[in-house]
């Protein structure tokens, strides 16, 4: 049997997990539900290495089709899957760091669900996450835009269920709704992207009749550059939406409301990257119109600079992350926007690796201080006790209130250490060599981006050191800090799988051999996918300026520690600056003053004017209401009292009248009567005698 | 033999004079006698003409009238009796409660 028949499994895997866990999960106990959660998914990966396996023999691409869809005239879409190289990439990249995810789950939320005081939660948990994996596997395995679409919507769904989990709390653990606001603005923003990516198809489709991967890009070369440039715009419009780009970023890092295995699994290794998957799937598409182009490249690059300049202001170690993580999704998006579609796919890769594994880690720390804060056991006899701590305030999430953790949590240290090296760009780590293939490309693209992605991983490299020395080095800040327990294996194992993937997941494109270009050859054809030559002085240039932010970051925040309420030495250094890192630019405020309030006030007077005046005032109440009334009152009045009573009380008076003028005639004299019947029969007597 | 016109004029002189009892007078027991009057008025002529004719039928009718009319009487006079006894009279003008 080929392999590639099995592709269905990587969707039916996670729908049968999720299916099990809702009907069952209460019941099995959080064992129970952790193992359905991660075997569904395992087995998942297990079929995206069987097809990786097929395709390394026979490296052409395979449609598998399933079902008729949408069959309307002319219209058909099967629900097919497609299995090739980048599809494949995908796949393992999302099974792989997913099932990696779903063990280090099983040991968080264990932990989590009881600080939120609710352990039923545990297997909602997974069920969120099986659906959200079967979501994805739809995203990348569709064969048409359309099947991509329906992903897409499923991962937004998934991501703002998960971001939403603890629905009825704050980010910080009090009861609060802001939780719910996160995932609220996380959904709309998403919307707004959506909606272009919605319209991108809606173009496609009027333009080339089909919406499957392999009609489009037919017809790619064909298409006017206006519709091409229309229809790119949108599909951008649609990654900045989901892969969190200027201007739709704001929400990821609200994003990080959900639990930490959701930030590493959806808000960092895949569900954002469905954009960058988007791009470099529609290749075709954006490699026709270099003002496509350059636009693309420049929204990444604009956005890996920014993000990392609001990074290098954040004090919540998983802020810092998601400013990280949008920065380096601007990286992706820079080079496939470059036309770089391998350097981007294997950032991609790497980010997903090392990424997964700094917000892992960072959740562990998060952990280690919560448990130290108030360790659970002692939950029901000293319940009391318990929630008087509760009460007072502390942030795990704070950096400010770390400090020295590598003696405590080592091995979490260790493996943070790895992935913030391997995100800083150290060689020989993965995202030395993926950051320095986009660099690479960029500065034979474009100078501009070249600049700012440079600068950006230099901001990258200060940051990530920032955030190991405040959390790691100098002394304890906080009484938790002092007390932080390692992490259990369940957690611990997932990591050092993905510190061994970030160490190793450059060989993936190791300059001069280049194995992950020519797996993408196969799909993107050779000219997309070409092989960037190793530049010696781009990559010299690079660790120098990672090299030197790290030293950077350590004079300032590695030779006199931060003492516990100690400002920022940062904020002495670049002033003002540091206030607009700090507080994100005030993006947010921005957003809410040109859009968000004017769109209340319209909505208020909309509300107003055309619901409440118009609307309700007028229609309903003047021109229905109001008619009725006085169609009822013509009717009541001047018809049914006037016509219709007229009409019933003439006839009375009628009959009366008649009956009076009749009755003189009887005047109950029998003579009269018989005087009367003589006449009357004299009269016919005499007419019948004189007629005839 | 005496010709039909002489039982003709007769039979109405006997007529005239029923219907004039029976309007003017207001005796019911008259009025009642008025009637019998117009009746055999009518019988007169019946026969009268029956004989000229030389037909029966004529002679059957009579028959039919004078039984009809021996029923009417019987009604009739048991009528009078009845209002007579509520009423303590036969005038038959008194007896207009019917007038609208």
């Amino acid at each position: 049997m080929e392999a590639f028949n099995l592709v269905p499994l990587i969707v039916i895997f996670p729908v049968m997990g999720l299916l099990l866990n809702l009907a069952f999960g209460r019941r099995i106990g959080e064992r129970g539900a952790a193992l359905i959660g991660i075997a569904a998914v395992s087995g998942a990966f297990v079929v995206s290495v069987l097809q990786a396996l097929w395709l390394a023999a026979h490296h052409e691409a395979v449609i598998v089709p399933i079902a008729d869809w949408i069959s309307i005239g002319n219209l058909s879409i099967p629900w097919a899957f497609r299995v090739d190289t980048l599809s494949v990439t995908m796949m393992l990249v999302v099974s792989g760091v997913g099932t990696l995810i779903h063990i280090y789950a099983a040991g968080y939320m264990h932990f989590d669900v009881r600080y939120k005081e609710d352990p039923g939660s545990f297997a909602r948990f997974f069920i969120y996450l099986n659906l959200f994996i079967a979501a994805m596997m739809i995203l990348i395995s569709g064969d048409s835009y359309l099947m991509l679409f329906v992903g897409w919507e499923g991962v937004g769904l998934c991501s703002f269920l998960l971001i939403g989990f603890w629905y009825q709390r704050n980010p910080d653990g009090t009861k609060g709704l802001l939780n719910s606001q996160a995932a609220k603005k996380a959904f709309v923003a998403n919307r707004v992207g959506d909606f272009g990516f919605l319209l991108a198809m809606f173009i496609l489709f009027w333009a080339t009749g089909t919406l499957s991967f392999d009609g489009v890009f037919e017809h790619a070369e064909e298409l006017a550059p206006g519709i091409i440039l229309g229809v790119t715009l949108l599909m951008l419009l649609g990654v900045t939406g989901k892969s969190a780009q200027l201007p739709l970023y704001v929400w990821l890092p609200d994003a990080m409301a959900g639990p930490t295995p959701v930030s590493a699994l959806i808000h960092a290794a895949t569900m954002v990257t469905a954009g960058v998957y988007l791009v470099a799937r529609s290749a075709p598409i954006f490699s026709a119109l270099p003002a496509a182009q350059v636009t693309v490249a420049t929204v990444g690059a604009l956005t890996a600079f920014f993000a990392a300049t609001i990074a290098v202001g954040q004090y919540d170690i998983k802020k810092v992350l998601a400013y990280s993580t949008i920065s380096q999704l601007g990286f992706m998006v820079a080079a496939v926007g470059m036309g770089a579609y391998v350097a981007g796919m294997f950032h991609l890769v790497t980010h997903a690796f090392f990424k997964a594994l700094l917000f892992l880690g960072s959740g562990s720390v998060i952990l280690a201080l919560e448990r130290a804060h108030h360790p659970l056991g002692s939950h029901h006899d000293e319940k009391g006790k318990h929630k008087e701590k509760k009460h007072e305030h502390f942030d795990p999430q704070d950096m400010r209130e770390m400090g020295g953790l590598r003696k405590q949590i080592p091995l979490t240290y260790r493996v943070y250490l790895i992935g913030a090296l391997a995100l800083a760009g150290i060689p020989p780590l993965a995202g030395f060599f993926s950051k320095d293939e986009i660099l690479t490309d960029a500065l034979h693209a474009n100078v501009i981006v070249y600049g700012l992605l440079t600068a950006a991983a230099f901001l990258t490299a200060f940051y990530m050191g920032r955030q190991i020395l405040l959390v790691f080095f100098g002394g304890p800040r906080s009484h938790a800090a002092e007390k932080a327990v390692e992490s259990p294996s369940t957690m611990t194992i997932p990591l050092i799988v993905l510190a061994g993937l970030s160490i190793l997941g450059g060989l993936l494109n190791f300059p001069g051999i280049h194995p992950l270009t020519h797996w993408l050859e196969h799909t993107l054809g050779h000219e997309l996918a070409h092989a960037t030559e190793f530049n010696i002085a781009v990559a010299l240039f690079s660790t120098l300026l990672a090299v030197g932010a790290i030293y950077l970051a350590w004079t300032i925040y590695g030779r006199q520690p931060l003492k516990a309420n100690e400002p920022d030495p940062l904020s002495n250094t670049l002033g003002r600056a540091f206030v607009g890192m700090e507080n994100k630019w005030w993006v947010d405020e921005l957003y809410v003053a040109l859009i968000i309030n004017p769109y209340k006030r319209i909505a208020a007077v909309l509300a107003d004017v055309i619901d409440w005046q118009f609307w309700h005032d007028w229609v309903h109440d003047s021109l229905l209401a109001g008619g009725f009334r006085r169609l009822a009152h013509f009717l009541a009045e001047p018809f049914d009292l006037g016509v219709i009573d007229g009409i019933a009380n003439g006839l009375a008076r009628l009959a009366k009248g008649l009956a009076r003028g009749f009755s003189f005639g009887q005047t109950g004299f029998v003579r009269n009567y018989a005087l009367v019947t003589f006449f009357g029969v004299v009269l016919m007597l005499g007419y019948l005698v004189f007629s005839s | 033999m005496v010709p039909v016109s002489y039982y003709f004029a007769l039979s109405a002189i006997l007529f005239a004079l029923g219907a004039m009892g029976v309007l003017i007078r207001r005796n019911a027991i008259i009025v009642f006698m008025s009637v019998e009057l117009m009746l055999n008025a009518a019988n007169l002529l019946f026969v009268a003409f029956a004989r000229s004719f030389e037909s029966l039928s004529g002679q059957i009718y009579v028959f039919f009238v004078i039984a009809v009319a021996a029923a009417e009487v019987a009604i009739g006079l048991a009528i009078i009796v009845a209002i007579f006894k509520s009423r303590q009279s036969i005038d038959i003008d008194e007896m207009s409660s019917l007038k609208g």
